[in-house]
């Protein structure tokens, strides 16, 4: 019975597609993608020495911070931020968190590509141009 | 009260806690982000081809569509074409109906007392409704994932985001997807829950599988909304296991995301001996994938031996002296 074939044929098909990122990879990929890309760090960043807070606690939690930030500033008009080390920050995606990290291509991107995380913050605000 | 309910929710719980505690307390983070998502992976592709193997060699000896509507017949009688179909075009159509739509769950009907003691039959929407919420959910999270096992991100993984995402609230953007999900699953477990007739045909079978999905989407929106992972950690693991190159990233990941990741580990591997098989089964159903067109077409059982014959003519050829001797007619004289 030919049914047998068919059968067959789409196993295979099915397969194919559950299997989709092991030969996704393999034409498409990069060679070292199980690395991700470093992002970079500006003088200015590394001379600072810490953010606004941890390393560890910035990786996951910088857009909860901005959050913050936005609400502090454009609903409660605060515009000092106490961080945990007890230094005080301009509360400003454009002025403080660019400042340093002015090299948006080569320090939020590496990351948030890797991720696919599109952020609509850039929708409205704008990021200083890049400096060769 | 039934147990079949606890018994798999308690599994489900026993079952994360194994994985939260291995990982952060025994350190077991290649068990369970390595060995286990790759042994998880083998089964399901063992069992699963095992399984649909084993179903090639069911016989078919009757054609058994059920029909929902007017075969084909005379020519001034409207036809059905999908719900009694004639042909394989038919079929085919038939078949994309219910597997794109699930268009058997929206004949649902409940039968109870209309006006006085007249039995009626109802039209009943809400297991269509739940099961379509849970499926394309599912289905959607799941290309979505692929932005953790493929670099660079396929096209279709950003086109979707954008659109799960459309609303753009809260932080991280909210993926709709992954709301619906869990809301669909929790309303069938309810279903099954709530209402005593399901609870009485209802099985750990049943609710085991619904838990531990219900445990995958928990952990996953928590890790997404409330204790936040590591995504960039997750990829590089993910794209450890994708181009065989496995490992766990530099400055390791939350316990929770191992849960998760078991989670999604013992899914994967049940899949091929539970309930979920009806995805594969779903496309081998005699009684969808068959047209109704045994009047003008003999279905033959394939599995039919080759049945010796011994027709009248060939009897009358043996036996004809004998026959007219004893004054029995026959037809060729
Ligand atoms: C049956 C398969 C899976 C299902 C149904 C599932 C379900 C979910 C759901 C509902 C979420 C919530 C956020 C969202 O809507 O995206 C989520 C998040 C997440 N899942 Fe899964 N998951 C599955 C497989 C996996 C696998 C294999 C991994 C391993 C890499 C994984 C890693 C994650 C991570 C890291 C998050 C958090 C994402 C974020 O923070 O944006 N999931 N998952």
């Amino acid at each position: 019975m030919n049914d047998k074939n068919k059968i067959i044929t789409g196993l295979v098909i099915f397969f194919l597609v559950v299997l989709f990122p092991f030969w996704f990879n393999l034409i498409f990929g990069a060679a070292d993608a199980s690395t991700a890309p470093e992002p970079e760090l500006t003088e200015k960043a590394e001379k600072a020495e810490t953010c606004v807070a941890e390393t560890e606690h910035m990786r996951t939690e910088h857009m909860q911070i901005l959050d913050q930030w936005r609400d502090t500033v454009v609903r409660d008009g605060q515009r000092i931020y106490v961080a945990e080390n007890g230094k005080e920050y301009d509360p400003s995606l454009s002025n403080t968190c660019m400042d340093c990290h002015s090299n948006k291509e080569k320090f939020c991107d590496r990351c948030h590509n890797y991720a696919s995380v599109n952020p609509y913050c850039w929708d409205c605000h704008t990021y200083p141009e890049e400096t060769e | 009260m039934n147990v079949a309910y606890l018994y798999s929710l308690i599994a489900v719980v026993v079952l994360g806690l194994i994985a939260y505690a291995g990982v952060e307390a025994a350190g077991l983070d290649v068990l369970f982000g390595v060995v286990i998502p790759y042994l998880a992976l083998i089964v399901f592709l063992i069992g699963f081809a095992n399984k649909v193997l084993d179903w090639t060699k069911s016989a078919v000896p009757f054609k058994i569509p059920t029909t929902f509507g007017q075969q084909k017949s005379l020519d001034w009688i409207k036809h059905n074409r999908f719900d009694s179909p004639y042909t394989t075009g038919q079929v085919v159509i038939r078949m994309l109906l219910e597997i794109l739509l699930l268009r058997s769950l929206f004949k649902n009907t409940r039968v109870g007392f209309g006006k006085g003691q007249r039995i009626a039959y109802k039209w009943v929407v809400w297991l269509w409704l739940f099961a379509i919420l849970f499926h394309y959910s599912f289905f959607v999270v799941v290309l979505r994932h692929l932005r953790f096992f493929a670099e660079p991100v396929p096209f279709f993984v950003s086109f979707l985001e954008k659109i799960d995402g459309m609303f753009q609230i809260l932080l991280p953007n909210l993926f709709l997807s992954g709301v619906l999900l869990l809301g669909g699953a929790l309303l069938l477990l309810l279903r099954r829950v709530l209402l005593p007739k399901l609870v009485y045909i209802s099985k750990p079978a049943d609710y085991f599988p619904l838990f531990l999905i219900i445990g995958i989407a928990v952990t996953g929106l928590m890790m997404r909304y409330l204790d936040k992972v590591d995504v960039v950690r997750v990829k590089e693991l993910a794209m450890g296991l994708a181009t065989l190159q496995p490992g766990i990233p530099e400055g390791g990941i939350s316990g929770l995301f191992y849960v998760h990741l078991f989670f999604v580990s013992i899914l994967v591997a049940y899949i091929p001996f539970s309930k979920i098989m009806h995805m594969g089964g779903v496309f081998l159903s005699p009684t969808r994938n068959l047209a109704n067109n045994t009047r003008a077409k003999r279905h033959v059982n394939p599995w039919n031996y080759p049945v010796k014959t011994h027709t009248y003519e060939e009897y009358e050829e043996d036996f004809r002296d004998k026959m007219k001797e004893a004054g029995i007619p026959v037809e060729k004289e």
